[in-house]
């Protein structure tokens, strides 16, 4: 288990060093969620209205702000593969492979590396909107970022194990990734709300470990930490990760061949 | 070093490689020749533990590569046929998250990393990325980066491929420096002639996934291809004659003013075959010998040229 901590550490630093050189590209990275939420923000509160489910807690980003920031784990860690499938072209991940490294620290640390950026945004953009009247209740706001990094793990996890399960059909990835991304997000009730949708959709996103993970960030940045949202929440975010996790190591062990 | 026996590996119904028995001592330079599909990348994978032999068993560096995959990790340096170093990083990073991977202490790290950058002329690239460096610059990278732990054991695979003669013959420099001062086996793939036959001690020659040959380039080559020669003459027919008589002749050509053969010893064929065309009265002119090359070697153990299969 030390090995393990120790070489997940040794991983974790290598993924963060471009990062920390290229300071641009995280500038960059920070500010993209925050033109989405004010080119999307004025457009949803004047569709939706001042009735519903969108306005019922006070502003109408007490709604969109939680939203912004799953969405922004979202797009963020679904698309880490891509790294690793560049590695695999370069011969990087060749490299690493022959060191004594173990395989798990491999997956594990470049998926907890994931993170780093994503409590960067997150941060960020709560920061930005709480001028806007984005009311702030930190220990919900503190357990719904912990909730979302969790979630982040998992999902980066399972975003490397499909780029290696398609490393020799590389243009698979953005295929398969952009196929499940839309209907997953769409159904998760997090640009829309789903309540003024069909009863079928609504069953459909009761399927969505998403839809969960986005009412549990809503009940816990309202600081309702101790919601029956939050609790499901928390499962679906946990089961995300040891699904993500369980998944990714197990391509990563066959990544050789 | 190594030690393998009957190693093979299959990739569904193509046999890759059909057994393999190899043993390399501790201090030899080994280059593993043969053209493209031979087999020798396979091997290398298979010792360096990227993956698994479908039979037979390899022991590298004291550690079957099977059962204790980690403890050969540990022991050698592996420069592959891509980038080792991720191109998204800077040079100094990689350098010394590679030592941190083998478990170096900073200090140490950096008094490596420092003699290294210094031998291998990477000085000026530290801070510069991976993806902005030239070809050139980015092999010198990877075996620097495979030299960061001071391997006992270094495998390098096809370490100058698409380099200029004159940048092979640097990192070639840097490699034999490295070796003399840590006292390293090398074992190198490649389909460069020249670079197996000027560098190597040993060369295996490798062919549809076995081995063919086993030696020294020069023993090899006057074992197994001899020497050719070539006279230029007024009537080729009768001067091809003469040389086909000779003890271990064979590939006798004549054209149009020229009669070449391939011989056991050129100059003693040359005496011979001007000393009977004298006799016969036959007109022959110069007179020329050519050492074989190792492309010879595969040629006469295979009845194909190294050189084309390379160039298909």
């Amino acid at each position: 288990m030390t090995t393990l901590a120790r070489d997940t550490r040794i991983v974790f630093v290598r993924e963060l060093k471009p990062m920390i050189r290229d300071p641009f590209s995280v500038v960059f990275g920070l500010v993209q969620p925050l033109v989405f939420l004010a080119l999307f923000g004025p457009l949803l509160s004047g569709s939706v209205g001042s009735a519903g489910p969108v306005t019922a807690g006070g502003t109408v980003w007490q709604w969109f702000v939680p939203s912004i920031l799953v969405m922004t784990a979202l797009f963020g860690t679904s698309a880490v593969g891509s790294n690793l499938l560049y590695e695999f072209q370069t011969g990087a991940h060749e490299r690493m492979l022959v060191t004594p490294l173990s395989r798990s620290s491999l997956l594990i640390g470049r998926s907890l590396k994931e993170m780093v950026p994503l409590a960067g945004q997150a941060v960020l953009i709560v920061a930005v909107m709480v001028p806007f009247g984005f009311d702030l209740y930190p220990a919900g706001a503190l357990l719904g970022l912990a909730l979302l990094a969790v979630f982040g793990v998992g999902l980066g996890s399972l975003s490397y194990a499909l780029a290696i399960a398609v490393r020799k059909n590389e243009w698979m990835f953005w295929l398969v990734q952009q196929t499940l991304l839309f209907p997953l997000m769409i159904l998760s009730g997090m640009l829309l709300p789903l309540e003024s949708g069909p009863g079928w959709m609504q069953a459909a996103s009761r399927a969505n470990p998403l839809a969960y993970v986005v009412d549990a960030e809503r009940a816990l940045f309202a600081g309702d930490v101790a919601s029956l949202d939050a609790l499901w929440g928390a499962v679906a975010a946990g089961a995300t990760a040891a699904i993500g996790l369980f998944v990714g190591i197990r391509a990563m062990l066959r990544s050789a061949d | 070093m190594i030690q393998t026996k009957g190693l093979t590996k299959d990739f569904g119904a193509v046999h890759a490689v059909r057994g393999i028995t190899l043993a390399i001592e501790p201090g030899e330079l080994v280059a593993v020749l043969g053209p493209n599909g031979a087999g020798k990348t396979t091997t290398m994978r298979m010792l360096t533990t990227l993956i698994a032999p479908t039979s037979g068993s390899a022991e590298v560096a004291g550690h079957d590569v099977v059962r204790s995959p980690g403890e050969v990790r540990r022991r050698i340096g592996y420069v592959g046929q891509g980038n080792g170093a991720g191109h998204q990083h800077r040079v100094a990073d990689e350098l010394h998250s590679q030592a941190a991977i083998y478990g170096l202490s900073r200090a140490d790290a950096r008094t490596r990393v420092g003699s290294l950058v210094e031998a291998l002329d990477l000085g000026d690239l530290v801070k510069r990325k991976v993806s902005e460096l030239s070809g050139g610059q980015r092999r010198r990278l990877d075996v620097a980066m495979g030299l960061v732990h001071a391997p006992g054991l270094l495998f390098l695979d096809e370490p100058s491929t698409g380099l200029a003669p004159q940048n092979r013959a640097n990192l070639w420099e840097h490699i034999l420096r490295m070796r003399a001062e840590h006292d390293m086996t090398i074992v190198l793939t490649t389909h460069y002639l020249d670079e197996a036959d000027s560098m190597a001690e040993r060369v295996v020659i490798v062919d549809q996934g076995e081995v063919i040959a086993d030696d020294t380039a020069s023993s090899l080559k006057s074992k197994l291809a001899g020497d050719r020669v070539a006279f230029s003459t007024g009537s080729p027919s009768d001067l091809a004659a003469i040389v086909s008589q000779l003890p271990g002749s064979s590939e006798v050509e004549a054209t149009d003013g020229e009669v070449r053969a391939r011989v056991a010893d050129g100059p003693v064929a040359v005496a011979e075959v001007l000393r009977a065309a004298f006799e016969k009265g036959i007109a022959a002119g110069s007179a020329q010998t050519f050492r074989p090359t190792l492309d010879d070697v595969f040629l006469s153990l295979t009845g194909r040229s190294l050189r084309e299969e390379n160039a298909k």
